[in-house]
């Protein structure tokens, strides 16, 4: 005993001789991610009596390596000392065993090896676990070891149900530890839950009060739907308990059973507003985040409470609650940002109730701390509120002057705020983006992908016509160079959606939507394919032919051009197969042999995609049809050929179909093919006759040969499904052969592409040339039957192939030409002007915020233009809701069938309904934007000047974008000098470890840094 | 629901404490801190502190050898998040004194204890150090 602390001693003398040593180094720093501001300290830690005590005087500077102690070293020595003094008893109050799992866990170099010592570890336990009479304390460290074991990613379910029995105990620490170990291992669902259950109940009646707090923590956690009803009503008794902890976890419990169930503490939701009024802050605090969730579903039924928010909002401010609740000399802060968002949501269209707000908010935004990261967050939230709530426009100038503050900013965190704050501004001042325009451009060119992600965010917001262009041009490249396909997803919808609204032009709009499919083709929705399509369809619709056909050539141009890439999305193939069907020979520019080679080669190279094949098969069909109605002589190309030999013996019972139906149209005369595949004909309507009336007379002759009447399927009686069965499978083994007879019984022939549906075609074309008709009829009789065969071949109904469907669909088109000019012009000019290092940012700024940003370039944008199109887009969001102004007028209900839906689901229709026309919004503007441009020419000079003073304002920012990253603070790059490992203090421990028989191997020294050093 | 997760991972991406307030199975933890701990390891320090996964924000901070990240929903402050952060660890720093990787390993159900008091149903209930610390001390004095 006296050598082990005649030792001691002598350690502990040793590390104050170290302790010099270490005062010579380099003074540490805050961590860089600190702001200057948070350099307040909280007191020395408790010493718990350990007898590195005497150490106190040093501590109360010394002990923090940031403050200019006499010895920064020192602190290390206290954490030395105690590790030591617990190592006398043990190390830490835990075994040997423990001790080494944990640092052998500390050390693992790699996951491979972290694995190894945990599956060790598994091994180990499952054979301690259960053996008899295992001491407590020993239980609790196996019941850690086990946490540790999941939290490395690991099964340890074989021993979930010691931590359940941990429950039970009565040492209090014991009873937490179990808690927890279930919290963390168990969902609310989990089977041995229903042993927990009663040891909740009991312990929520203790006496004492941790337990209690126990027990609470725990019902947020483990009570579900089904088991709320066993606890509520001790938790609601609860509310009153003497403590005040006691009463806030009750509050959060029931909030945890509103979230889970909110009908089964509908009764009881009167108690979160008298808790409001609780005398301590930390219950009144913790009942803001029940009633925001009840106000978010709810808001009418507590606008009563408006003033007491405002009133306890404007008593937090002032510093009334105790000073424990001040985090770095800000009053309450979480609080306050709680209260500001249950104010937004109240205020939210609300004047009377806004009206209450103004003073408090004007009064904390006035008071907020601009130089702390929690000022900051307080102001941010009073921005946000500020922009939902009913302006005020004293108030929007306040949170303008605040965003400006942090868009000046050097921190990318406030960076990012103050580009989160813009975009919510923006929807009710939408001027305010033009004051910002340089400092956007900055934060979009940072390399910081979080930061230019939000500015995308942001620009994605303010996109009018004027901008659109190099606002999705920017989106794309974004697009193509991120490799996320969560945001490549997002970013590619995002781009379809502006260029819908907005497109200048169709060559533009065609040369966007090629790229945005070239690079996500596959991550978009297919609905924008099939849109694509429509649109190369209609064009202009009828106002403009010759630009139509425009657009279909230059479209089958850039699809010539990109289809022989490598790895296209199967969706943009999709598009380019069926636009090659429809317009690739259209103008003559392109042979037929040509576009057909094209398409073979797509199907060729595309060979394991069955849809990709379906829609080159068809394209070759379309084609060839075209070629033969044309009068001009068309021999199938050889690979075509073998390609139709290929499907004919397909798997797939669609290519297979349409390889046979392409066959049989082969063999049909110049007016058959004119009448099944007219020309250009995808918009026009397939009138259905849904009650195949025009089979009347077939059906009646069949009766009349005796067949029986049709029954529908949900009529029948199970005798008639038996042999329906039995008749469906000799059908089946009848393929490839029709059936002329009458049948027997009506089939319940499951709609789907079954080979049945192949067998019609072989046979039936050759039979009936010109009257394609009857052919079908045996088919007819059931109207379930796929469709697609009908109007693929073109049955006699009039009606062509491959419609697109019309419905409830307006057309987004703008002219070809105005806006391309100006977005185009104001760059070169802006080029001329000046040769400074910001040109290219200036030239930026000036097509994004062209609509806005001064007089002189808005009259190159076209003045009043300008003006509507911004308010245009506040409008946006309700034009969206309106019903559709334009449909267009030959749209028929129902649907027609749509062959182009293949393998998806029919149920797109219905959303194709509710985007609006921007084109029609857009009418009146165009000719005032030609003239305007025609006017802009002469106004160059004018601009010039306006983009100098421009230049010169914000030039000051704009110029170095890297230095200011280098000034930032210039502790923060030392301090990632200085910082990292401190190997000293790491060998001091390590030594002293060492003796405690822990063994560290100082393969990670990291283990001992201090987090707050 | 505000907070979603809290996770403590050090420089070489080993989990050391983590906290989830939404079920996640093992397997679905396990993937989710793997994708996080990557973005968030290849940022630098002038890059903002918060990272953007599927429909997480995550909200980070570095202290030494040691990344507190912390996964909240969309409606959440990042800032008061990031401030929230600092307050865990300078409670932790007032409990361990100059509290350490090792501290939180020796003690990990200290730290969740503080954690749970800090943190219900992912919101933020307590910040005030001497509420938080109070249970806690109180029970290393009986046991």
């Amino acid at each position: 005993m006296l050598r082990l602390s005649l030792l001691m001693l002598l350690l502990l003398l040793l590390s104050r001789v170290f302790s010099s040593t270490e005062s010579s180094r380099p003074q540490k720093i805050l961590p860089p991610t600190m702001p200057a501001k948070a350099l307040v300290y909280p007191n020395p830690p408790s010493t718990n009596g350990l007898m590195y005590a005497r150490y106190q005087k040093y501590k109360l500077h010394a002990y923090r390596p940031t403050c200019p102690g006499p010895s920064p070293g020192v602190g290390h020595l206290k954490t030395i000392g105690r590790e030591l003094a617990m190592g006398s008893q043990g190390g830490f109050g835990q075994s040997k065993e423990f001790l080494d799992l944990v640092k052998s866990i500390g050390e693992a170099r790699s996951k491979s090896e972290e694995d190894r010592i945990v599956l060790r570890e598994i091994e180990t336990l499952k054979r301690r676990i259960n053996e008899p009479d295992i001491p407590k304390r020993k239980m609790k460290e196996y019941i850690i070891r086990l946490v540790y074991i999941e939290m490395l990613g690991h099964d340890a379910s074989f021993g979930y149900i010691h931590a359940v029995k941990m429950t039970h105990d009565d040492s209090l620490l014991l009873k937490r530890t179990g808690y927890l170990a279930v919290t963390l291992f168990l969902n609310e669902d989990h089977d041995l839950i229903i042993l927990i259950v009663n040891t909740i109940q009991k312990d929520l009646k203790s006496d004492n009060y941790l337990v209690v707090s126990a027990a609470l923590n725990a019902c947020c956690k483990l009570i579900n739907e089904e088991t709320i009803p066993a606890v509520i009503q001790q938790v609601v008794e609860l509310l009153g308990h003497p403590k005040e902890g006691v009463r806030k976890k009750a509050v959060m419990a029931l909030h945890s059973f509103h979230q889970r169930s909110p009908s089964s503490v509908n009764h009881l939701i009167s108690n979160f507003r008298k808790r409001l009024s609780d005398n301590d802050p930390g219950v009144m605090g913790a009942t803001l985040f029940p009633l925001y969730d009840l106000i978010t579903i709810d808001v009418n039924s507590y606008k009563d409470l408006v003033a007491s928010f405002v009133n306890i909002l404007k008593q937090v401010a002032e510093r009334r609650l105790p000073k424990t609740y001040d985090y770095h000399q800000t009053p309450a802060p979480f609080i306050q940002i709680k209260l500001l968002k249950i104010l937004s949501l109240l205020g939210s269209g609300d004047k009377k109730s806004s009206e209450q707000m103004y003073t408090v908010i004007g009064d904390i935004m006035r008071k907020s701390d601009t130089s702390s990261n929690i000022g900051n967050a307080i102001l941010y939230e009073c921005i946000c509120c500020i922009s939902s709530i009913q302006p005020s426009p004293k108030l929007l100038e306040t949170a303008a002057d605040a965003i400006a503050n942090f868009l000046k900013s050097d921190s990318h965190n406030l960076k990012y705020m103050g580009i989160d704050a813009l975009g919510r501004l923006i929807r009710i001042s939408p001027d305010i983006a033009e004051q910002h325009q340089l400092a956007v451009i900055d934060c979009l060119e940072d390399p910081d992908d979080t930061l230019k992600r939000k500015t995308f965010e942001l620009l994605y917001k303010m996109t009018k016509s004027s901008n659109v262009e190099v606002i999705v041009d920017r989106m794309i490249d974004y697009m193509i160079s991120i490799n996320d396909n969560h945001y490549k997803t997002e970013t590619a919808s995002r781009c379809v959606e502006l260029a819908e609204q907005f497109a200048p032009s169709n060559h533009w709009f065609i040369q966007t939507m090629n790229k945005v499919f070239q690079h996500a083709g596959d991550l978009v929705n297919p609905k924008v394919a099939h849109n694509l399509m429509r649109l190369i369809a209609e064009g202009f619709g009828e106002d403009d032919d010759t630009a139509d056909s425009q657009l279909r050539l230059s479209a089958v141009e850039s699809y010539l051009k990109i289809v022989d890439e490598p790895k296209l999305p199967s969706a943009f193939l999709q598009v380019i197969c069926w636009v090659l069907g429809e317009y690739g020979t259209a103008d003559g520019k392109y042979s037929a042999s040509y576009i057909s080679g094209k398409l073979c080669d797509v199907a060729e190279a595309h060979s394991s995609d069955d849809i990709v094949k379906g829609y080159a098969v068809t394209a070759l069909m379309k084609v060839y049809c075209f070629e033969k109605a044309a009068g001009r002589k068309m021999s199938l190309l050889p690979e075509c050929q073998s390609l139709l030999d290929e499907l004919s013996a397909s798997h797939s019972s669609d290519l297979q179909q349409r390889a046979y139906e392409f066959r049989a149209v082969l063999d049909l005369d110049v007016n058959a093919i004119e009448n099944i595949m007219p020309l250009d004909a995808s918009c026009e309507d397939i009138e259905i006759d849904k009650s195949l009336s025009f089979l009347n007379d077939y059906v009646q002759k069949s009766f009349e040969q005796g067949a029986e009447p049709y029954i529908p399927e949900n009529e029948r009686s199970g005798t008639l499904n038996i042999s329906s069965i039995r008749n469906h499978n000799s059908y089946e083994h009848s393929t490839h052969s029709l059936r002329f007879e009458a049948y027997d019984v009506p089939k319940p022939v499951v709609p789907t592409k079954l080979p049945p549906a192949v067998a019609y075609p072989t046979d039936l074309v050759p039979v009936t040339v010109n009257v394609t008709e009857p052919s079908y009829q045996p088919s007819s009789v059931q109207p379930t039957w796929p469709l697609v065969p009908v109007s693929d071949a073109g049955s006699g109904s009039g009606s062509t192939e491959l419609k697109l469907r019309l419905d409830g669909v307006q057309k987004k088109w703008g002219k070809p030409t105005y806006s391309s000019v100006m977005s185009k012009s104001l760059p070169r000019e802006s080029r001329q002007s000046h040769v400074e290092v910001s040109e290219e940012k200036q030239k930026l700024a000036a097509s994004l915020f062209g609509g806005t940003t001064s007089r002189s370039e808005r009259k190159q944008s076209g003045g009043a233009a300008g003006h509507s199109k911004v308010s245009r887009t506040t409008n946006h969001g309700e034009d969206k809701v309106r019903p559709a102004t334009v449909t267009v007028p030959t749209a028929v209900q129902p649907p027609p069938p749509d062959l182009l839906d293949l393998g998806e689901s029919a149920g797109d229709t219905s959303s194709y309904s509710s985007t609006v026309d921007p084109f029609h919004q857009l009418e009146g503007l165009l000719d005032l934007n030609q003239d305007v441009n025609a006017a802009a020419t002469s106004n160059a000079p004018d601009l010039m000047s306006s983009l100098y003073s421009d230049a010169d304002t914000n030039g000051s920012l704009s110029q170095n974008p890297n230095p200011m990253n280098g000034s930032v603070n210039p502790s923060k790059k030392t301090a990632s000098l200085t910082k990292g490992p401190s190997l000293k203090d790491a060998l001091d421990k390590d030594a002293l470890v060492r003796q405690m028989g822990v063994n560290p191997t100082s393969q990670n020294p990291n283990l001992f840094s201090d987090l707050l050093g | 629901m505000g907070i979603r997760f809290v996770l403590m991972v050090n420089k070489q991406g080993q989990t050391r404490l983590a906290q989830y307030y939404e079920y996640l199975t093992l397997e679905e933890r396990r993937t989710l801190e793997g994708e996080i701990v990557r973005k968030c390891l290849a940022r630098n320090e002038q890059q903002c502190s918060f990272v953007e996964h599927r429909t997480y924000k995550i909200v980070y901070r570095r202290y030494a050898s040691l990344f507190f990240l912390v996964g909240v929903d969309n409606e959440e402050n990042e800032l008061a998040i990031l401030e929230f952060i600092h307050l865990l660890v300078e409670t932790m720093d007032r409990h361990f004194g100059n509290v350490c990787e090792l501290d939180i390993m020796f003690h990990l159900e200290k730290a969740h204890f503080m954690l749970e008091e800090m943190v219900m149903n992912g919101c933020v209930v307590e910040t005030s150090k001497a509420n938080i610390l109070a249970p806690i001390q109180l029970m290393d004095k009986t046991s």
